[in-house]
């Protein structure tokens, strides 16, 4: 183990943990992320030193709380190096900055007849949204196609970009392939076509340097928890021509200007889409996993995980009957397998029993599962503290599990 | 054997065993030990919901018992699936409603998989004692 992955080990609690008596070796990181000391200790600090609800407030304390908010939203900004801060919206997560997108874009922008451009290796949560705009206004969902290594059909994506396309919409790492979409190409096309993109970036913005304006992404969305920082957290980014015409997403306090019971008028960029009260505890502490993530420096994280990805490949590779799915040549921290015929079920009960925690299914992503013609893949996702000992254990536990059928 | 002595023999099998591995290597042998299902019955309406793996479950009505005939995908849940069928096979639709399945907590087979897992095996036993209520109801 190298020093300074030792030294960042140190930061998260939960990996000493025991499971069954057995050292926990965390390859779940896709679904989410461990937290370090720094973060959760920001969220105590934030409900023990300056809680009190923000904005409106006059008070010594509201104030506070309002500053942290604020900053934490120009931490956000600097991270994706977004233009401007009111382009931030505070959400839940990647999946409910998807539905805003696809409410209040398609509101304004989508009518009948019209075509949403997704691709086949998208999260449910970047497909759902879509059929449910296509339903609403009876418009059809066009998918990109993928090679069999699970790299997108560049000419095929080219094609499907006719004048009926309002938006496309597209992952930047799969969760499933690991595959790094060409996203920056992709959004040139589109572009080119006038047709405006939304990036998925949940399991792109904790293992690389996503520069939004570099990109000219119109909509990029991720989570917290994905990136080291708290639950229910999540940014969308989105320019600020295209957020002032769209419609708010929910109704309710903060995002509006004057309410009488004749007619309301709406906030400004970015309140509009922020009703209710928002988590002003959660940002502050994902503006501290920013930091974290940023004093390591993503090239460094994208560096590490590289050599981790490809040290697991070629000591699993080893196991007889081992396939991997997804081998894209542009790949993040993510390894999609089976082993011979075991289901991956079986294999992922059996690894959870020896220490190790891996997913196991149709990762959310089952049209793209059904598109691969398997049943479910077993998932070891990594983060910055995964280690080459800790393949080690796992490619010795399947070497265990393999004789047990 | 009536349904607790088969419970009892199960439990007393699994307690020959103190590592979970060794249980689940019990699981997969028992697993491997399943006939396999006739092809006509691996169709939608036979799956069983609430499970990772697909389960397929099959009953027939003989001389008054139901006899149960299921499949999986996964080695495990045809293990598991493989007790339920040994416990409540070939058994009367009274004796499958009465029936108080205790060998599954006392051999940990509850505690040991996770919630998820676990909805698989309660949609098991759930669907189990309904083929038993509809032969019950047909009988009267």
């Amino acid at each position: 183990m190298e020093d300074f992955i030792k030294d960042i080990r140190a930061e998260f609690p939960i990996l000493s943990t025991k499971v069954y008596g057995k050292e926990l070796v965390y390859f779940d990181n896709g679904a989410t992320t461990q937290k370090p000391r720094r973060v959760v200790e920001k969220i105590e600090c934030g409900y023990y030193t300056t809680n009190s609800n923000i904005h409106r407030g006059v008070h010594y304390l509201s104030q506070r709380a309002t500053e942290a908010h604020e900053n934490a939203r120009e931490r956000v900004r600097r991270f994706l190096n977004a233009a401007q801060a009111t382009e931030i919206v505070f959400t839940r997560g990647t999946t409910e900055a998807i539905n805003l997108v696809a409410f209040s874009f398609g509101e304004a922008y989508c009518h009948q007849g019209d075509e949403i451009l997704i691709s086949v290796m998208e999260h449910h949560s970047n497909i759902v949204p879509w059929q449910m705009l296509c339903e609403r206004k009876k418009m059809t969902l066009k998918v990109i196609p993928m090679n069999d290594q699970g790299e997108l059909l560049q000419d095929e994506f080219q094609a499907l970009l006719t004048p009926k396309v309002k938006l496309v919409a597209i992952t930047h790492v799969s969760n499933v392939l690991g595959t790094v979409n060409p996203v920056g190409e992709m959004i040139r096309k589109a572009h080119a076509a006038g047709i405006p993109v939304l990036v998925d970036g949940a399991q792109s913005v904790p293992h690389l340097k996503v520069d939004v304006q570099a990109l000219d992404a119109d909509f990029y969305a991720f989570s917290a928890h994905k990136i080291y920082g708290p639950v229910g957290m999540g940014v969308l980014y989105g320019k600020a021509h295209f957020l002032n015409n769209m419609p708010p997403y929910q109704g309710g306090g903060e995002m509006i200007d004057q309410v009488h019971f004749e007619k309301t008028t709406f906030n400004v960029l970015p309140y509009k889409f922020e009703a209710g009260t928002p988590d002003f505890i959660g940002s502050t502490a994902l503006a501290e996993a920013l930091d974290f993530v940023d004093e390591i420096g993503l090239d460094r994280i994208a560096n590490y995980e590289h050599r981790l990805l490809e040290y697991a490949t070629e000591e699993m590779k080893k196991i007889d009957g081992m396939r991997f799915v997804g081998t894209a040549v542009d790949k993040s921290a993510v390894l999609s397998f089976l082993l011979g015929s075991i289901h991956p079920f079986d294999a992922g009960t059996l690894l959870d029993h020896l220490g190790i925690a891996v997913r196991t299914g149709h990762h959310c992503a089952q049209p793209l599962i059904d598109r691969l013609g398997i049943d479910g893949t077993v998932r070891a996702s990594f983060a910055i503290y995964n280690t080459p000992e800790e393949v080690d254990l796992m490619v010795k536990a399947l070497l265990r599990i393999k004789d047990m059928f | 054997m009536t349904i607790n002595e088969t419970q009892d023999a199960i439990i007393e099998e699994f307690q020959e065993f103190e590592d979970w591995m060794d249980k689940y290597q019990l699981l997969i042998d028992t697993g491997n030990s399943l006939e396999p299902i006739a092809e006509q019955y691996k169709q939608t309406q036979y799956l069983i919901e609430g499970c990772q793996s697909r389960v397929w479950l099959h009953a027939d009505y003989v001389g008054g018992k139901v006899i149960f005939k299921a499949e999986s995908d996964a080695v495990i849940v045809k293990g598991i699936v493989m007790l339920l069928i040994q416990v409540l096979s070939d058994r009367t639709p009274q004796e499958i409603l009465d029936a108080d399945l205790y060998f599954i907590n006392t051999i940990g087979l509850k505690d040991h998989l996770s919630p998820t897992r676990a909805n698989g095996l309660v949609s098991m036993v759930r669907q189990i004692r309904n083929y038993a209520l509809a032969y019950k109801l047909k009988e009267n």
